[in-house]
C-alpha cells in the first residue's frame, strides 16, 4: 500500500506541484532588494569603515604617538614613526595605514587613549593605482576634519554603553 | 537549365563529394560528419522526387538518431590510424578482387537496360493535393500490412535480444536505485532518541 | 526588366516572409531573456535587471551589444572549422522549423503536409551543434557536456516523439494546421484534456530537449564549468544562446498548437464568445505560447539540477512506458468514438 501510495504521489507530481507552489507564492511577495546607490541600508553608529585621525577643537592633533594601535593591530597594518616636536610634545611624523592589510576590526580605535584614531562610517572608496591603498597621516587627518561632526555624534551616542 | 535541375545537380554534386570524403578523410569524426552531410543531401534529392515522408524520415532516423550514436562512439574512441594502414599492400589484391566482383555483380543487375531512362517510365507529376505520406500509409497498412507487422516484430525481438545479451548484474558493482532513493522518508533515516540529562557529579 | 522581376518575385517574397518571421523571433528571444531574469528574480524575492533604460527594458539590447563587441577566441588545438560552424548548426534547425508553424488558419510560410514530422526531424538536428561544439573545443569539460547532452536529447526525443504520435492520432493528420482545426469547439475540445499525460510529458521532455534547468546537465556550471560552450566567447556564444531560446519558443509554440488549440479562442462555444471576436487569432497563439514559456521559467526557478542517472531513468523508465500506455488508451478511445475528441 505504501509503495502504491508513493507511486501515485510521484505520478501526480505532488512534490513538483508543492515546489512550484512555493516559488509561485514568492513571485508576488514584496521584494527585499535595496537598490544601492539610490537606497541605502541604515548604518549603526558603531560602523567600522575608513579610518580617520581626529583633532582637538583647538586644531591640535590628538595623536600622541603612543603606538598602542600599532601594537594591537592584528594585521600589522599600522606603521608609526614619532619625534619630539619643537614645543616639546611627542607627535607622529608618520602614521600609515595599509588598507589592504587592515581587517577593520576596530582594535586601534579601542586601544587609543586619546580617541585619535577612529573608524568612520565611510565605506564607499576605491583605489585606481598602486600605492593609493596606503593612507598617510595627512590623508587620515583630512578625513577626520571632513567627518568630524559625524564622528563626534557617533561617539556621544555610543558613550552610555562604554 | 531550370531551377529544379540546378538544385538536382547541386545536391548530386554535394552528395558525391560527401560520400567520397567519408572514405578518404583521415579523421573518423570528420568522416561521420561527411556521412551526415551525405544523408542530408540524399534527403534533399528524395524531396525532389516528391517523397517527402521518406526524406523527412531519413533525416529523423538516420541523421537525428543513428548518426548521433555513431558520432558518440567515434568521438570516444581514440583511434590510432597508423596500425590500420599497415599491410595495405598485402591486402590490396584481395580487396581489389572483392571490389571488382561487386562491380560486376552490380553491373549485371543495375545496368541501363534495367534501370535506364527508357526502361523506366518518367514518374508522373502529382497535383498539389497529392500527399506522399497518405499514399505510403495506405499502401503500407493494406497491401503490405503483414510484412510490415512482421518486420516490426523482428526488430522488437532483435532489440530485446540485444538488451538481454548485454544486461547482466555484476555482483561486484555497486548500483544506486533512484526509485528507492526518491521513496526515502525522514523516518527511514532519522531516529530521534529522548535521553535524560546526566546527573551532575 | 519585367521579366527579371517576374523571375525574382517569388524568391524575394519568400525571403521577405522569412525576415518577417525571424526578426520578431530574435526580438522575442531578446525579451525572453529579460523576462527570464525578471521572473526568476521575482521568485527569488529580488527585482532583477532595472538599470538600463526604463525599468531595464534595454538590458537585452545592452547584452547583445556587449557580446557583439567581444572577441571570438578559438582555442589552440581545436578543430577550427567545426568549432566555428557548431553554433550555426545549433541555430539553423531552430530557425528552419518556423517555416511550417501556422500562426493562424491562413498565415503560414509553408503549409506542407508532414509538417509535424518535419519539425521533429529538425529538432533532432539541434543536437549536432552541441556535440560538435563539445568535440571541436578539445576540452574535457566541453566534451563531457556534449556527451551528456547528446545522450539526454536522444533519449527524450523518443518520449517526445511518442507524445506527438498521440497528437497526430487525435488530430488525424501530420499537418499542424489541420491538427489545430481538429481541436475546434471549446476549451474542452483542445487536446490537453484527452491527452493530458502526453501533454505533461511533452512539456517536460521539451525542457530536457532544450537543455534547460532542471535538465541542464550539459552546462552544469557547478560540475563541468559551462559544458559544451566553455570556450565560446562573443558572438559565437551569443549564437548558442539564441539557439537555446529560439528552441524554447519553438517548442512552446508547438505545445500551444498541439495541445492548447493554437489560434483558437479559449472562449469558443461559451456565451461570452462574441465579446472576443475582434481579437486576432495570432494574439491567442502568442498568449498561450507565453503561458508555456512562463512555465519554463517557473520550473527553472524552482528545481535543482537532476542527477544524470535519474534523468536517464525518468526518460526511459517513466516517460516512454507512460506514453505507450496512453497511446493504447487513446487507440481504444478512438475505436470507441469517445466524444467530443475522437468522433
Amino acid at each position: 500500500m505504501d509503495r502504491f501510495g508513493n507511486f501515485l504521489k510521484s505520478l501526480t507530481l505532488r512534490e513538483m506541484r508543492k515546489g512550484l507552489g512555493v516559488t509561485g507564492r514568492y513571485l508576488f511577495k514584496r521584494k527585499i532588494t535595496v537598490q544601492y546607490p539610490d537606497e541605502k541600508t541604515p548604518q549603526s553608529n558603531r560602523f567600522r569603515g575608513l579610518h580617520a585621525l581626529r583633532r582637538y577643537p583647538n586644531g591640535e592633533e590628538r595623536c600622541i604617538a603612543c603606538k598602542l594601535c600599532e601594537a594591537v593591530c592584528p594585521a600589522l597594518a599600522i606603521t608609526i614613526e614619532a619625534e619630539e616636536r619643537a614645543d616639546g610634545t611627542r607627535r607622529t611624523t608618520r602614521y600609515d595605514i595599509d588598507l589592504f592589510k587592515c581587517i577593520y576590526c576596530g582594535f586601534c580605535e579601542e586601544s587609543c587613549p586619546v580617541d585619535s584614531i577612529v573608524e568612520t562610517r565611510v565605506f564607499e572608496y576605491s583605489f585606481e593605482n598602486r600605492g593609493e591603498n596606503i593612507m598617510t597621516k595627512e590623508m587620515l587627518l583630512e578625513i577626520g576634519d571632513r567627518h568630524e561632526a559625524q564622528i563626534a555624534a557617533d561617539r556621544v551616542a555610543d558613550a552610555p554603553y562604554r | 537549365m531550370d531551377f529544379e535541375r540546378f538544385i538536382f545537380y547541386f545536391l548530386a554534386a554535394v552528395l558525391v563529394f560527401a560520400a567520397g570524403r567519408v572514405i578518404t578523410v583521415r579523421n573518423p569524426v570528420h568522416a561521420v560528419l561527411h556521412l551526415v552531410l551525405a544523408f542530408f543531401t540524399c534527403a534533399g534529392l528524395w524531396l525532389l522526387l516528391e517523397a517527402e515522408f521518406l526524406a523527412i524520415t531519413l533525416v529523423l532516423v538516420y541523421v537525428g538518431a543513428v548518426m548521433v550514436l555513431f558520432l558518440f562512439v567515434v568521438m570516444m574512441l581514440d583511434i590510432n590510424v597508423s596500425p590500420l594502414r599497415e599491410g595495405f599492400i598485402k591486402y590490396l589484391p584481395v580487396g581489389l578482387s572483392v571490389a571488382a566482383l561487386i562491380v560486376i555483380e552490380m553491373f549485371l543487375v543495375v545496368r541501363a537496360r534495367n534501370f535506364g531512362a527508357d526502361a523506366v517510365a518518367i514518374p508522373a507529376r502529382h497535383g498539389v493535393d497529392y500527399s506522399n505520406t497518405r499514399e505510403l500509409g495506405s499502401v503500407l497498412y493494406t497491401d503490405y500490412v503483414y510484412p510490415f507487422e512482421i518486420a516490426a516484430v523482428i526488430l522488437l525481438v532483435a532489440m530485446i535480444a540485444a538488451i538481454t545479451l548485454t544486461m547482466r548484474r555484476r555482483p561486484e558493482t555497486k548500483y544506486q536505485n533512484p526509485v528507492d532513493q526518491v521513496a526515502v522518508k525522514r523516518a527511514d533515516r532519522v531516529r530521534l532518541v529522548k535521553m535524560k540529562a546526566e546527573e551532575r557529579q | 526588366m519585367a521579366e527579371f522581376w517576374e523571375l525574382i518575385r517569388e524568391p524575394l517574397f519568400i525571403v521577405l516572409k522569412i525576415v518577417a518571421i525571424v526578426a520578431p523571433l530574435m526580438l522575442a528571444v531578446a525579451y525572453l531573456t529579460y523576462a527570464e531574469r525578471k521572473i526568476i528574480g521575482y521568485m527569488q524575492v529580488r527585482i532583477g535587471p532595472n538599470r538600463v533604460g526604463p525599468r531595464g527594458w534595454l538590458q537585452p539590447i545592452a547584452d547583445a551589444l556587449k557580446l557583439l563587441m567581444k572577441e571570438i577566441i578559438v582555442p589552440g588545438n581545436s578543430d577550427r572549422f567545426l568549432f566555428l560552424i557548431a553554433p550555426m548548426l545549433s541555430l539553423a534547425p531552430a530557425l528552419a522549423a518556423w517555416a511550417v508553424l501556422p500562426f493562424t488558419d491562413t498565415l503560414v510560410l509553408a503549409d506542407i503536409d508532414a509538417s509535424l514530422l518535419y519539425i521533429l526531424a529538425l529538432t533532432s538536428m539541434g543536437v549536432y551543434g552541441v556535440i560538435i561544439a563539445g568535440w571541436a573545443t578539445n576540452s574535457k569539460y566541453a566534451f563531457l557536456g556534449a556527451m551528456r547532452s547528446g545522450a539526454q536529447i536522444v533519449s527524450y526525443e523518443i518520449a517526445m516523439g511518442f507524445a506527438l504520435v498521440g497528437v497526430l492520432i487525435a488530430g488525424g493528420s501530420l499537418n499542424l494546421r489541420e491538427i489545430v482545426l481538429a481541436q475546434q469547439g471549446s476549451l474542452l475540445h483542445w487536446f490537453w484534456l484527452p491527452l493530458f499525460p502526453l501533454f505533461i510529458i511533452y512539456f517536460i521532455s521539451s525542457v530536457a530537449e532544450t537543455n534547460r534547468a532542471p535538465f541542464d546537465v550539459a552546462e552544469g556550471e557547478s560540475e563541468i564549468v559551462a559544458g559544451f560552450h566553455v570556450e565560446y566567447s562573443g558572438m559565437a556564444f551569443a549564437v548558442f544562446f539564441l539557439a537555446e531560446y529560439a528552441n524554447m519558443i519553438l517548442l512552446a509554440t508547438l505545445a500551444a498548437l498541439m495541445f492548447l488549440g493554437g489560434w483558437l479562442s479559449p472562449f469558443e462555444g461559451t456565451w461570452i464568445e462574441s465579446w472576443f471576436t475582434w481579437v486576432p487569432g495570432v494574439f491567442w497563439l502568442l498568449a498561450k505560447t507565453s503561458l508555456i514559456l512562463f512555465f519554463y521559467l517557473w520550473l527553472r526557478a524552482t528545481f535543482p539540477r537532476y542527477r544524470y542517472d535519474q534523468i536517464m531513468r525518468l526518460g526511459w523508465k517513466v516517460f516512454i512506458p507512460i506514453t505507450i500506455v496512453w497511446l493504447v488508451v487513446e487507440g481504444a478511445a478512438v475505436m470507441a468514438d469517445i466524444g467530443p475528441w475522437f468522433d
